[in-house]
């Protein structure tokens, strides 16, 4: 057989033959193209059009961006650097930009301060580091994230550096008092005790006792009051306050709109469906006119309290049906294995279940933050300054009226940055928390 | 007999409504309620005691008075003679407005971009995404003001739609005219009209338009019957019959035959003295509030319809390749029916998001109910507890239907589950 096979076959391969280079058509640059933008005609017709769109915008934005008007003090002087280019498009006015990103940043908080904010700030970033980038920060920087939003308020604000300690030491009460009724009492006896001790420490002592220290020793900054804050400055301090005491409040919402207890559920419902049915901007009206009404005559607080209590209510629904979400796709095994294990209530949602069901929700979490962050604008309507509102302010000055794109685009670009980083850490913890084996 | 097992009877004790679990829960919210009722209670007091010092009487006698404001976008008649609740009630059907337009934009908006970005297209891709981003980091109030200032920055002025070499001229044959005082389109106008019926005392409803509803719902009828029964001879035979010229047919020729009867004709827009006269005039606030609610919701609903899509698992559209369908048709006929049960349940969240958001029309000065009940109305006759707290009701009782209607559709195109 294998005779007239070799008469046969003139010739056989002993080798393979090396591999070809693939047809040029489909690797570089032309291939890329070929797969990514031409595949079909339909493909080619959206490539060259949002091609064109883009050159289009290109050639006309980049002129009117690149634009020497960095130095101009008022619209009509950026007008004459960009008529002496002679420009087809006309350009941009930066100058409004150099000149008034400060106010921009702080609204009208007095210059020599500003050192407060941005120091603050810093100390924003460093009390949250051991939340945000648990493995990269030493874990005894929590007692300074502890202590935070007292020298923040503080620092804000100004006046006597007796008031954060006295109202820290509310919180002392409450701590030593756990401490040491834990042991003759009832838990959570002695936390309702510890808090009632606090508010009447608050209430009736703590103003008399600060003011009574600050006048033996008088050690403070300059108060600033609260409309001078504005900018970027209160969005901050609204967002963030909103958004650190949404999550707690949003989290017990939660709890209650699951729990077995008719009487709390139906409440925690009630709460969550009508903060969520009305526009935040009525809760801003109530803020700003009703909340007066509804207190006992005479109370008259901060706006800038007010308006955070309302936005973190109104944040803390939104926070509620978030972690509902993650609740409910925990299996049911889970809060059965923490039953059986003889954990009780809050020790199985501390352990087993609270840390699953954050884990679950934390891009809506997210994304609540970013929506109460933007939210924060709203103010303005309540004649408030923050950007936007420092942005009609700015134009009702008549060296700069008429910039409308200028302050916009900036305004328009902080925001960004702040949300879109949000949304980035979001997918980056995201990541780092993917415990599954998907 | 006892037995070991059972427990020892013990008559009930005091502190049994703290330590045994069976009586903590109805303790625990007796307790709640107390709570509860104390602070509404406090609240009350404070408020009546409040009110009695400012020598306010709490009612709602003021909605009857003259409201002495003008509004200049409006669907039903009102002149500033017209009481409060009049103003409140023209207020609100320009918030429904804006949110029935900015919902069917948006949808239509955001599904488009959403499988966009799914595109095996790079450019495309990449350019949505960069549109979703943008919208979805920036404040829609920051939307709103700035689709306001290209509005009015940008446009042409009624002027210099004059003279023999106009600037600007109208589009659409002379039909439409943008400008920055708004934009006009052609009014709809019917030479036989039927006249009006009036709802109450509130508003006229034009019978042309019931009408042509009415034909119109008999003949959308007619067609879904010739498709039932093209369905069952499909079903007979095999053999689809072609049946859409008489399904188009039953709707158009009735439709066509009754706006002759009633002799319809476009009242165009006309430049008369600095303005433009006739026609629809759609204000600029309104446009503005529209195009931005529009383009941040779409951003939204883009980012759900990208999820409800990626959420069908690959094999579907394997087997529909499989099975010969090109994309467009797979992702017609088999992506999309079963993208939308994920799809829905957040979309409605976002028409509610959209409807709450239109309340940010103040900005813009667009005279919907925050506009009308809570701005004008409230600062005209101080009072602030029952305008605002009216304002608020009506956007619960909005969020409430909206959310209402929208789950008894998602109840209809639930999956039935095996």
């Amino acid at each position: 057989m294998s005779d007239t096979h070799a008469e046969t076959v003139s010739y056989v391969r002993e080798t393979m033959l090396p591999q070809q280079e693939p047809p040029a058509s489909t690797v570089g640059p032309v291939g890329w193209a070929k797969t990514n933008l031409f595949s079909g005609w339909f493909n080619t017709v959206l490539s060259v059009l949002s091609g064109i769109f883009i050159l289009w915008l290109a050639y006309r934005l980049l002129p009117w961006i690149i634009s020497p008007t960095w130095q101009a003090t008022s619209l009509n002087e950026c007008r004459e650097i960009i008529g002496a280019l002679n420009k087809p498009h006309g350009g941009a006015c930066w100058g409004v930009i150099s000149e008034r990103w400060k106010q921009l940043m702080f609204g009208f908080y007095p210059p020599e301060h500003y050192w407060r904010p941005v120091l603050s700030l810093i100390l924003l970033l460093v009390a949250l580091g051991p939340l945000l980038f648990r493995h990269l920060v030493p874990a005894k920087v929590i007692y300074f994230s502890m202590l935070y939003p007292f020298i923040a308020a503080w620092l804000l604000w100004g006046g006597t550096i007796w008031n954060p300690i006295v109202a820290i030491l509310g919180f002392v009460i409450i701590a030593l008092s756990l401490k040491f009724l834990t042991s003759v009492l009832n838990p959570a006896l002695a936390l309702i005790i510890g808090v009632l001790l606090a508010v009447i420490w608050w209430v009736a002592l703590a103003g008399p006792v600060a003011g009574g220290l600050s006048a033996v020793l008088p050690i403070g900054i300059e108060a600033i009051a609260s409309r001078q804050f504005g900018g970027f400055m209160l969005s901050i301090t609204i967002g963030v306050t909103a958004i650190l005491c949404s999550l707690p409040i949003g989290i017990l919402l939660a709890l209650g709109r699951q729990s077995d207890l008719l009487l709390v559920k139906a409440m925690c419902v009630g709460f969550i469906e009508f903060i969520r049915g009305v526009p935040l901007i009525t809760l801003l009206f109530v803020a700003s006119v009703l909340l007066n009404i509804f207190l006992p005559p005479g109370t008259n607080f901060d706006i800038i309290l007010r308006v955070i209590i309302m936005v973190t209510l109104f944040a803390s629904a939104y926070m509620a049906e978030v972690v509902r979400g993650g609740l409910a796709a925990l299996p049911k095994g889970q809060y059965e294995g923490a039953d059986s294990l003889g954990l009780d209530y809050w020790q199985s949602q501390r352990l087993i279940i609270m840390p699953q069901a954050l884990k679950i929700s934390i891009p809506g979490i997210v994304s609540t933050f970013i929506g109460v962050f933007k939210d924060t604008t709203l103010v303005s309507i309540i004649s408030m300054f923050d950007p936007i509102g420092l942005s009609n302010a700015i134009r009702a000055d008549t060296a700069w009226n008429g910039v409308y794109w200028e302050l916009f685009i900036f305004i328009g670009l902080v925001f960004f940055i702040f949300c879109f980083s949000m949304s980035r850490y979001s997918m980056y913890l995201e990541r780092r928390l993917q415990t599954g084996h998907r | 007999m006892t037995t070991l097992t059972d427990p020892p009877s013990e008559s009930f004790r005091l502190s049994m409504l703290i330590y045994d679990t069976r009586y903590r829960a109805i303790t625990f919210q007796i307790i709640a309620l107390i709570c509860f009722l104390l602070f509404f209670g406090w609240l009350i007091s404070n408020t009546a005691q409040n009110l009695a010092d400012l020598g306010k009487e709490p009612s709602f006698g003021f909605l009857m008075e003259p409201a002495g404001y003008d509004i200049n976008q409006r669907l039903i008649d009102y002149n500033n003679q017209d009481s409060h609740l009049r103003a409140a009630f023209v207020g609100l059907l320009n918030t429904l407005l804006v949110a029935v337009l900015g919902c069917i934009t948006a949808t239509v908006i955001g599904v488009i971009v959403g499988v966009l970005r799914l595109s095996s297209n790079w450019l495309v891709a990449r350019l949505m995404a960069v549109y979703v981003e943008m919208f979805r980091n920036v404040p829609v109030l920051m939307w709103i003001v700035l689709c306001m200032a290209i509005l009015i920055e940008s446009l042409p002025n009624p002027r210099a739609f004059r003279g023999e070499n106009p600037e600007a001229s109208m589009l659409l044959f002379d039909s439409v005219a943008i400008t920055n005082r708004g934009v006009y389109i052609p009014e709809p106008l019917f030479s036989r009209s039927l006249g009006d019926i009036p709802v109450g005392n509130l508003f006229n409803i034009s019978l042309d338009l019931i009408a042509i509803l009415i034909v119109l719902a008999i003949g959308f009828y007619v067609s879904h019957r010739i498709k039932l029964k093209a369905d069952a001879t499909q079903e007979a035979t095999g053999v689809r019959p072609k049946t859409w010229y008489m399904r188009l047919g039953v709707i158009l020729v009735p439709l066509a035959a009754l706006l002759v009867i009633l002799g319809f004709h476009l009242g165009y827009p006309e430049l008369s003295g600095f303005n433009f006269a006739g026609g629809t005039h759609l204000r600029n606030s309104l446009i503005a509030l529209w195009l931005a609610l529009s383009l941040y919701t779409a951003a939204f609903i883009a980012e759900n319809v990208r999820a409800g899509i990626l959420a069908i698992s690959k094999g579907q559209t394997e087997a529909a390749s499989a099975l010969g369908l090109r994309p467009s048709i797979t992702m017609r006929l088999v992506i999309l029916p079963q993208a939308l049960r994920v799809i829905i349940p957040p979309l409605i969240s976002q028409y509610l998001n959209l409807t709450k958001n239109s309340s940010l029309a103040i900005a813009v000065g667009y005279m919907d109910i925050t506009g009308t009940l809570m701005g004008i109305t409230l600062n005209q006759t101080g009072r602030e507890l029952e305008t605002v707290l009216l304002g608020m009701l009506i956007y619960l009782a909005i969020s409430l239907a909206i959310s209402g209607a929208m789950n008894f559709y998602n109840s209809r195109v639930k999956l039935v589950e095996r």
